[in-house]
């Protein structure tokens, strides 16, 4: 198993936002998640890389224990990227520098080689033409597809997106997501938080339904639209359809 | 007196590189730094604001003399308004800082860079382009208070615009406007030269709001919105 996520807890206050969430996922797996806002999907998404620590529970990549205190966390995040809904580009380097920053500073590579591989992953999301351009010059789309090579550049056992397409105009979502497909066809292990179900149709291995704090339901695409085995479920998944439509 | 110019230029560099460096620490401390180096910083800042510029040059220039060490009016003057400009510029530099969106700081961590690495490829490298204009402010009004060394008795330019007046009291007003006239001339430098920097290391979407109308505007939209105002403003510039 690449990613083991063993009864995460936590609370903020006296809310519990998370109230023992478990899963796992194999290498080469896409799953998704999906729930009302509110419901713990980004904390989740955070205890896993611990930008936020957990109370409690356990969380492994590979063999290695996330959550022991004596694991070199940065040594970990370095393997797993991270995609943000608000892109989180840095604004004083352009593109390239973007996606090469990385490599550079937590990898050591050499700056003519981070320079080659940034291109690479440029090109790999369509935006080769734009690597000299500052974030500010870029549309949303453009923006998560660099961020999007900013986190393959590390090359990443596992990249988590937090709503990746949430903060985009809807004739620029398409183009997020088609980066997204093709990742996940060739083989990247991703674990996405998004309420795009043509998405999920496409490439999910696994939908992850989550209320609350709790998984409520997991399930291939296939068993979660046809036959839910909860209420909530079913009404979640209508609701977002006719939301978000099935774009992607 | 010319000559006598140099010497307030050589301590303005001297006094700014000092309150730069330490202005940057303070203010690094503040932010990052917890609760006791963080109060240490606070008080810093608070004393040195606090005491008038001309006590704080009495006090560098005669207090080491009491513990027996010498030291000259320069270097006196230097650290005693060298130190008071940290405080101011430690501001500066951290309303710079705190202005950066906090997903900045979480990107740079979520891909494995400890903070300290973060904090200097980051967040410092942005901070300093938005501090160029808090500079120009804090550069214009150092610039003045160099005169005040005048009372670490070595020749500054007031202090030998006096020689020469006091030899001929008739000669008074014109060194003194002679004077004021070497310094609007040194902030008019001054304000280019930092006016170029802001243009030198000016990067799209990091600019400080308000400060230069059409930056503000650019600030404010979206990406998408940033980059068509960006090509309207080009097109509209030629
Ligand atoms: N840093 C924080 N401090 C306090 N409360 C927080 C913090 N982050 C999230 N929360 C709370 O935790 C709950 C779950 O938030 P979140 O994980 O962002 O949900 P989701 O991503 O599913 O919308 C919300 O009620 C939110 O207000
Ligand atoms: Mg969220």
């Amino acid at each position: 198993m690449l990613l083991r996520v063993e009864d995460i807890h936590k609370r903020y206050g006296k809310e519990e936002v998370l109230c023992g969430v478990s899963f796992g996922m194999m290498k080469g797996e896409t799953k998704v998640i999906i729930g009302p806002s509110g419901t713990g999907k980004s904390t989740l998404l955070r205890c896993i890389n611990r930008l936020t620590p957990a109370d409690q529970g356990r969380v492994w990549l590979e063999e290695e224990e996330i959550t022991h205190t004596r694991t070199n966390i940065n040594k970990i995040r370095a393997q797993i990227g991270f995609v943000f809904q608000s892109f989180n580009l840095f604004a004083h380097l352009t593109a390239l520098g973007n996606v090469r920053i990385g490599p550079m500073k937590v990898k050591r590579m050499k700056k003519d080689d981070a320079t080659r591989l940034a291109r690479e992953e440029l090109d790999r999301v369509g935006l080769a033409d734009k690597a000299d351009a500052y974030p500010a010059e870029l549309s949303g789309g453009q923006q998560q597809r660099v961020s999007i090579a900013r986190a393959l550049a590390m090359f990443p056992k596992l990249i988590l997106f937090d709503e990746p397409t949430s903060a985009l105009d809807p004739e620029l979502i398409g183009e997020v997501l088609e980066v997204m497909v093709s990742l996940a066809k060739e083989g990247m292990t991703m674990l996405v938080v998004t309420h795009e179900m043509g998405f999920a149709r496409a490439v999910a291995d696994e939908i992850i339904f989550m209320e609350n704090g709790v998984i409520v339901e997991q399930g291939t695409p296939t068993q979660m639209f046809t036959n839910a085995k909860h209420q909530r479920t079913g009404e979640f998944l209508n609701k977002i359809s006719e939301l978000y439509g099935e774009t992607g | 007196m010319l000559r006598a110019t140099l010497i307030n230029i050589k301590l303005l560099i001297g006094l700014i590189a000092v309150g730069y460096i330490f202005g940057t620490l303070v203010a690094l401390l503040q932010v990052y730094g917890g609760k006791v180096l963080g109060t240490i910083a606070r008080i810093y800042e608070w004393i040195f604001r606090s005491i008038p510029a001309l006590v704080l040059i009495f006090l560098f220039y005669f207090g080491p003399s009491k513990f027996g060490m010498d030291i000259t009016g320069f270097i006196a003057a230097m650290f005693a308004l060298g130190f008071r400009s940290s405080a101011y510029q430690s501001q500066i530099f951290r309303g710079a800082i705190q202005s950066i969106p906090t997903g900045q700081m979480m990107a740079a961590r979520s891909m494995g860079m400890s903070q300290i690495r973060a904090i200097f490829t980051i967040i410092l490298p942005q901070a300093f382009r938005l501090s160029i204009p808090g500079w120009t402010n804090e550069f214009s009004s150092v610039i003045k208070d160099t005169t005040l060394a005048y009372a670490a008795s070595f020749n500054e330019v007031l202090r030998t615009a006096r020689i020469v007046y006091d030899t001929d009291m008739t000669l008074a007003m014109t060194v003194l406007v002679f004077v004021a006239f070497i310094f609007m001339i040194l902030t008019l430098l001054g304000n280019a030269a930092m006016g170029l920097a802001e243009r030198r290391f000016r990067i799209p979407g990091l600019e400080v709001p308000g400060h230069e109308k059409v930056r503000q505007m650019s600030l404010g939209s979206s990406g998408l919105g940033a980059f068509g105002f960006r090509r309207f403003w080009r097109k509209t510039e030629k």
